[in-house]
């Protein structure tokens, strides 16, 4: 991550691909050079705008300029010009949804973010009779207000005149890789109005097997067909940046967030599978040509597809508060004064004193939702100090990962040999010791950390041939640490059933789900 | 030797007196609360002021406890803050040396390895954090003892044993071998710790300049040395990687 040029790389040709990462907080841009190291970085944040309680919004003009800035910050530090840039690829905060006008470029409204959960009541009415998994088997996904078609509808239903004006033709609807790329091949002047399929996946729209919009889901979300793009691969030239600093660069790669950091850790084999642990953790397991229906929580999706050949799916399961119950013992407990620090006062204890943490401060996720379940601190006697409370917060990311792979083994029948990890928590080595206990698996921690952007710096690097095939890529991998099991299996095992219980006593805590 | 000095137990007194019970005291609180006159009692409430660790109400005169206080209480570095700091560019510093890379603080009588990234190869590595290494035979412990006067101690009051043949025994040639690393900035380690195995390190320090642990990388003689010398791209490699963990830590450019 060094902004200044090797000496060693002045004098070989200097050709780079740039990722750009439209995230939910910022956009960034990375250029990478042929071994997948990082030349530089750009990054600028965005305004968060909440204008009613559970609304999200982002001023997607707002990150249009940013995404231009960081590209040409990027460019600037690596003291590169267009010509030595391949391609550029983009990756993005999945599901955020913007319409805009196909003739003058302007949003509509702004972007609903996927956080946004003004869709909830939308959602309970489009189950009917059937529930959330009314457009399961076709989409992969439950019926809920994180996914782009039915904040679709809502923009639609809300905004005066738009489904007029929609199904007129005059208005388009895009996820941010949309909307990015649309933007940098012209805008309004021929620019390219596409989605890939792992962003499409996300839409409650698209047919999984078929890879195409499914007509009878849009008309009942009402959604109408003039506003959606163009699905393609994720690896593929889909136009020509026209203007700005990138002029004529091909543009040639888009996958969600969750898809690249898969592609970025060379997750190519079936039951390899990727954990980014942020806030929130997010675990996708590649499934192979085969899209799996999930009948134990978990929500079925594209994991990429390069090109015209066969797609690869994804098995996702996503665990809503990891980091965040770190930071909520930094911030509303002050037992910690940094996050890092968590580690320091669970090192001080050698067990978690009988003490469990069963973080469902919002309901349980994946893969039980059980909206009417609230957080509890289980197994407390006078001898749990806050030291083993600090271990109990560190076991709840842990078996909570745990919950996750056993629901994608009952799911695929794939077992998980080892997992790749990634995100800010990967430096609590305590964190991935306890992972590695809990799945009796071994715990890898790439050297690059930003696997997200290198996905996406991957998939358009493939589509120029930059890089020949996913066997280059594979070789550019390296492993920064890796942690091995060393728990008793009958340890593990009684361990594993008191956690189970404390989250039995999670459920039924509000009288009524919703 | 057993001589205390009687200004700073007074100075001692006032802190914590004004650390108990109510938190500001004017100064003849202070002073019958100590029993020493006003005038003395006025010199060493002004002598903590000047160093911040008391601070004077401009209304009301009192005294209380000063910011300074606080900070020192804090400044203590967490190791795991370390590693989190310094993950990217350890990351960094393994891939374009191509060696495994450290991260040591001072622990006890020697290095504790906080942090460890692997050679970028496949093969079969096992991570080391949490280990022990010896101050007076390794990098790590050299640039620690050269940077910070307790590791300084520690290593000067060590055994000194041999643990190849080329262990530096003798503490006067050691202290000066430390000489040299303070004056150049880094330290190696040539098959003193393992045979057949060299290793570059350097000082990372935080924004009060003060050394708080060791960053450097280890490999076989044959790829890290050019004749008898660590090879300066390395070398070079391994403080940047320092300067940029200390630059994270609020360190100014150096």
């Amino acid at each position: 991550m060094t902004d200044a040029q090797d000496p060693a790389l002045t004098t070989e040709a200097r050709e780079y691909i740039a990722a750009i990462d439209q995230g939910t907080t910022s956009s960034r841009c990375i250029v990478f050079d042929r071994d997948g190291r990082i030349v530089s970085v750009e990054q600028k944040e965005h305004e968060q705008i909440f204008p009613k309680p559970g609304w999200v919004e982002h001023d997607a003009r707002e990150i249009w300029a940013n995404v231009q800035e960081v590209v040409a910050g990027a460019l600037a530090k690596a003291e590169i010009t267009r010509e030595h840039v391949k391609a550029i690829g983009i990756t993005n905060q999945r599901e955020t949804t913007l319409l805009w006008d196909r003739t003058t470029g302007e949003p509509v409204h702004n972007a609903i973010v996927w956080q946004d959960t003004r869709t909830d009541a939308l959602c309970r009415e489009l189950g009917r009779n059937v529930g959330q998994d009314r457009f399961r088997r076709e989409t992969g996904l439950p019926l809920s207000s994180y996914f782009a078609g039915p904040k679709i509808r809502w923009l639609l239903d809300n905004v005066e005149g738009l489904r007029e004006r929609a199904e007129r033709g005059e208005i388009l609807f895009g996820t941010m890789d949309s909307w990015v790329i649309w933007n940098l091949t012209g805008g309004p002047d021929g620019g390219a109005h596409v989605t890939d399929v792992t962003n499409a996946s996300r839409t409650m729209l698209m047919n999984l097997r078929t890879l195409r919009w499914e007509e009878r889901i849009c008309d009942s979300i009402g959604v109408p067909m003039e506003v959606l793009p163009e699905i393609r691969s994720s690896s593929e030239v889909y136009g020509h940046a026209k203007g700005g600093v990138l002029d004529g660069v091909p543009v040639a790669s888009a996958l969600g967030d969750q898809q690249a950091a898969l592609f970025g850790q060379t997750c190519f084999s079936v039951g390899e599978a990727k954990s980014t642990y942020g806030t929130g953790t997010f675990l996708l397991m590649n499934t192979g040509n085969q899209a799996i229906n999930s009948y134990a929580g978990l929500v079925t999706t594209v994991g990429y597809r390069i090109g015209d050949q066969q797609p690869v799916y994804a098995l996702e399961g996503s665990i809503a508060i990891t980091g965040a119950l770190v930071q909520w013992m930094r911030d509303q407990m002050g037992l910690i004064h940094s996050a890092a620090e968590i580690e320091t006062l669970a090192r001080s204890v050698d067990d978690n004193g009988g003490a469990y943490f069963v973080p469902a401060f919002s309901g349980l996720f994946a893969p039980y939702w059980r909206a009417d379940a609230r957080g509890v601190i289980a197994g407390l006697t006078r001898y749990v100090t806050k030291a083993h409370i600090a271990r109990a917060v560190l076991e709840a990311t842990a078996w909570q990962t745990r919950e996750i792979v056993d629901a994608m083994k009952k799911d695929s029948g794939v077992e998980l040999t080892s997992l790749k990890v990634d995100g800010g928590m990967t430096s609590n080595n305590l964190l991935m010791q306890n992972i590695s206990d809990f799945l009796d698996a071994p715990v890898v921690r790439p050297m690059v950390s930003e696997t997200t952007c290198l996905g996406a710096a991957y998939a358009a690097g493939l589509a120029v041939g930059f890089w020949s095939n996913i066997e280059d890529l594979r070789a550019n991998w390296r492993r920064a640490a890796e942690w091995t099991p060393e728990m008793d299996p009958a340890e593990r095992d009684r361990e594993y059933q008191f956690w189970l219980k404390a989250v039995q006593r999670t459920m039924g805590w509000l009288d009524e789900e919703g | 030797m057993a001589r205390t000095i009687q200004s700073l137990e007074r100075a001692a007194a006032v802190l914590r007196l004004l650390a108990g019970g109510e938190r500001r005291l004017g100064l003849s609180d202070i002073a019958s609360a100590i029993g020493l006159a006003k005038a003395t009692t006025h010199g060493l409430l002004r002598t903590l002021q000047q160093e911040g660790f008391v601070e004077q109400d401009e209304i009301s005169g009192k005294y209380q406890l000063g910011a300074e206080l606080l900070r020192l209480g804090n400044s203590y570095l967490d190791v795991h803050e370390l590693r989190a700091r310094a993950l990217v560019w350890t990351d960094d510093l393994a891939r374009s040396s191509g060696e495994s890379t450290y991260l040591g603080v001072l622990h006890q009588r020697g290095v504790l390895i906080v942090h460890h990234v692997f050679r970028p190869d496949d093969s079969r590595q096992v991570l080391e954090v949490g280990a022990m290494q010896p101050l007076h035979s390794t990098a790590l412990g050299k640039v620690l003892a050269a940077f910070d006067p307790v590791a300084h101690n520690e290593a000067m009051d060590s055994d000194f044993a041999a643990i190849t043949p080329l262990t530096v025994t003798d503490p006067a040639a050691f202290d000066r071998e430390l000489e040299a690393v303070r004056a150049r900035g880094w330290a190696s380690d040539v098959g003193e710790t393992w045979d057949g195995v060299a290793s570059v390190a350097a000082p990372i320090v935080d924004r009060r300049r003060m050394p708080v642990g060791a960053v450097g990388i280890t490999g076989a003689v044959e790829r890290v040395l050019d004749g008898e010398a660590p090879r300066p791209r390395l070398v070079a490699a391994v403080r940047d990687c320092a300067r940029a963990v200390s630059r994270d830590l609020g360190a100014g450019r150096f």
